[in-house]
């Protein structure tokens, strides 16, 4: 029962990790109509700045600091590269982003080379703050819980409660309207797209000293944004947090409780062959989940696509 | 057959008179075919500075093989995918490549051992040697070995009986977990920690054995929730990579306090990452001691390799043995091109080792033999430290020629 309760706080970290992530990047989908292949790119850009501004000033000012970069210099890209793209339609963007993707992994092996970084939580944060039944939950996790749900309760507000977010709003859906208004709309999307980037930064500097800082953590998150995203429902900000803590909690689960295909198989009516060694299906019948953990997700979207293909909350058709 | 080598031998010698009267002699290209780019681009790209490295400080800076023919390392990025490396591997061979180095990734060895003895079957004017320096799934030197391949670092059950022998004399460890990344070698280092732990200690649990898909996870978190809970007194790992620090910080800041047992946790940034953190914990089963250092010899190349590269560390000194052994066998055949005298030559070879000890080639296999020590990351007693960390691996146990009379099933086909 207590280990329930200690995998249900470790799901929530992945998912609301996984959060700030594809919150950005279903902003920035919603906006273009565009998914940004390099948005796992601006997370790892966050980490790496964040671990060199560390160095000189401590975690706490990368903190600070390496999003406002990260997000300035998405506001850059879109306004100097993806609205000059646009014109020529949505194809081009996508290699646009692509592209940019692979230069930045580049561009960062090249600055920091390709190993591990030392960057690590502050000492301030290196302690458990409490334990369940001799299992320690350290500190620093539950700061990221809070910065993420402080995160999440701030662009809400921001996109219901504040002019601001009405005029995104409105932007995302009528661009002519609003336009037609007196609104500045392509302002309106750099800063959407460099909120959305910053949002990438912002979970690339808290998540760096857990999952590791490494030039492969953007292929390594990178996928797994947009499975979230096309779950959720593409654009649809509250799909993207129920879909994130849908897959932290599906895949912390799997992990934790050791389900084995054998039982599941056997349960709905099939029999194990005697010898194993001789079944071509072999390799089905030992599969455990702690396994195939990671490649749920995957599974889900499958699933999800064919049964309702624009998402779990999404509006339009995919 | 006399003949043959008679002719050989003397068509070899009239061949080199003639190349280096012509002028400078031709290099010896190496390929150096590993992950370049991609999550495992650092264990690889620190393997190929090792390789470069060594190739100056061994051979060319003392003028070479045969008639100061050079050593040239040509390095091809697999991305640690087989299809990717036989790619690579052809790329390679239409250079006119004879020697291919790669160690990351048991499952690319394979497909590098079938696609080279295939090649070397029917092309016998142009043979490729393959020598693994790192990829350790067993079945390489027994089932599936070739006259073609030879394996430089000791496999994984030979780690593995060093390590349990280790385990075997602590008696504080009374319950084992064992984990790792689901493929071919994860799976061998689980079947051979089980079944080598039931036969030296029966009364050890095995709490868990475990595997996860590799290169994927991103948290591991839940897998060290449930090394904590299972009560386990030491945890043993093949794990390597991102996928090692990963595995590791989560198990020590969950609450671990037991000795973690690995294949691969230094190195590559991964000490520098562990840090304070992992002192005292972290166990590696590995050939050769950096620290203390074993000679002198050793010391002046590490510091040569220093002052190369600041940044860089030797985690895998059986890259150094691979390339002078490699370096020996070719001037023993008198010969580069042809491989099968060169394989010859290494075939049974002894060769005293820098680093410490013998490594020993049995002709049966091609599996070489040598000292396995535990070293443990610490930063006290430290020469020379990983990553420029202050940390390092420290040597706790030797066991001398491990596994020399192990049994292997390989029952190898001659040219």
């Amino acid at each position: 029962m207590e280990l329930i309760l200690v995998n249900l706080i470790d799901g929530l970290v992945t998912g609301l990790l996984l959060f700030m992530l594809s919150a950005g990047l279903t902003l920035i989908f919603s906006m273009m109509g565009v998914l940004n292949f390099a948005h796992a790119s601006f997370y790892m850009l966050g980490a790496y700045f964040a671990y060199q501004i560390s160095l000189f000033l401590g975690f706490w000012m990368g903190l600070l600091i390496a999003p406002v970069i990260v997000g300035l210099l998405g506001a850059l890209v879109e306004r100097y590269g993806l609205r000059r793209v646009h014109q020529y339609g949505h194809v081009p963007e996508l290699i646009f982003t692509f592209g940019l993707a692979l230069l930045i992994e580049e561009l960062v092996q090249f600055i920091w080379g390709k190993d591990q970084m030392p960057y690590t939580v502050p000492e301030i944060l290196q302690f458990s703050a409490f334990s369940i039944a001799g299992n320690a939950i350290p500190a620093y996790k539950v700061f990221m819980i809070f910065i993420s749900v402080g995160i999440f309760i701030g662009l809400l507000f921001v996109l219901t409660r504040t002019r601001v977010g009405m005029v995104i709003q409105a932007a995302l859906s009528y661009p002519r309207t609003v336009e037609a208004l007196g609104h500045n709309v392509p302002l309106v999307f750099m800063g959407v797209f460099g909120v959305g980037t910053a949002l990438a930064g912002v979970a690339g500097v808290i998540a760096g000293p857990v999952l590791s800082t490494f030039p492969g953590m953007a292929v390594v998150l990178g996928s797994i944004v947009f499975v979230t995203i096309v779950i959720g429902g593409l654009g649809s900000l509250s799909g993207a947090l129920v879909a994130s803590l849908l897959i932290g909690w599906i895949t912390t689960f799997a992990k934790a409780y050791t389900l084995r295909m054998e039982d599941f198989l056997s349960w709905i009516g099939f029999h194990k062959p005697v010898d194993m060694s001789e079944s071509l299906l072999r390799d089905v019948w030992t599969l455990t989940s702690p396994q195939v953990a990671d490649i749920l997700p995957y599974l889900l979207m499958v699933l999800i696509l064919v049964f309702r293909p624009y998402g779990l909350f999404g509006k339009r058709d995919a | 057959m006399r003949k043959s080598i008679k002719y050989g031998v003397s068509a070899a010698l009239a061949l080199s008179c003639i190349v280096s009267a012509a002028a400078a002699a031709e290099n010896v290209k190496i390929a150096f075919i590993d992950p370049l780019s991609g999550p495992f681009a650092s264990t690889g790209s620190n393997g190929l500075k090792q390789y470069e490295f060594a190739a100056d400080e061994l051979v060319n800076k003392n003028g070479g093989v045969l008639d100061g023919r050079k050593f040239e390392i040509v390095a091809f990025d697999n991305k640690v995918s087989p299809k990717e490396s036989l790619i690579q591997l052809q790329v390679a061979i239409d250079q006119g490549i004879h020697y291919v180095v790669q160690g990351n990734s048991s499952g690319v060895a394979n497909a590098l051992t079938e696609a080279i003895e295939k090649h070397n079957r029917r092309n016998p004017d142009n043979r490729v040697l393959f020598l693994n320096y790192a990829a350790v799934d067993p079945v390489l030197t027994n089932d599936k070995c070739n006259f073609w391949h030879f394996r430089l670092d000791a496999n994984s059950d030979i780690k593995m009986d060093a390590l349990t022998d280790v385990i075997a004399q602590n008696p504080d460890i009374k319950k084992v977990y064992i984990i790792g990344q689901d493929y071919g070698f994860g799976k061998a280092v689980a079947a051979a920690a089980v079944s080598m732990l039931g036969e030296k200690r029966p009364d050890i649990e095995i709490v868990g054995n475990e595997l996860h898909p590799i290169g994927k996870v991103k948290d591991f978190t839940p897998y060290a929730r449930k090394v904590v809970s299972s009560g386990a007194d030491a945890v043993i790992t093949g794990n390597w990579g991102s996928d090692m620090l990963g595995l590791g910080k989560a198990v020590i800041e969950n609450g671990f306090k037991g000795p973690i047992y690995t294949y691969y946790a230094a190195g590559s940034g991964i000490t520098a990452a562990f840090g304070e953190s992992g002192k005292g914990s972290i166990r590696l089963i590995s050939e050769g001691q950096v620290n203390p250092p074993y000679s002198d010899r050793a010391k002046e190349v590490y510091d040569g390799f220093r002052a190369r590269y600041p940044e860089g560390n030797i985690d895998m000194p059986r890259i150094f043995n691979t390339v002078d052994m490699l370096a020996n066998a070719i001037n023993e055949a008198g010969t580069a091109d042809d491989v099968v005298a060169v394989a010859h030559a290494l075939e049974g070879m002894t060769y005293e080792s820098m680093w410490g000890g013998k490594v020993y080639i049995r002709p049966e296999d091609h599996q070489a033999i040598q000292d396995i020590n535990v070293l443990v990351h610490t930063n006290e007693g430290i020469t020379y430290d990983y990553d420029n960390s202050g940390y390092g691996v420290l040597l706790e146990h030797k066991v001398e020629m491990a596994s020399a009379d192990s049994p292997t099933t390989c029952k190898m086909k001659r040219p």
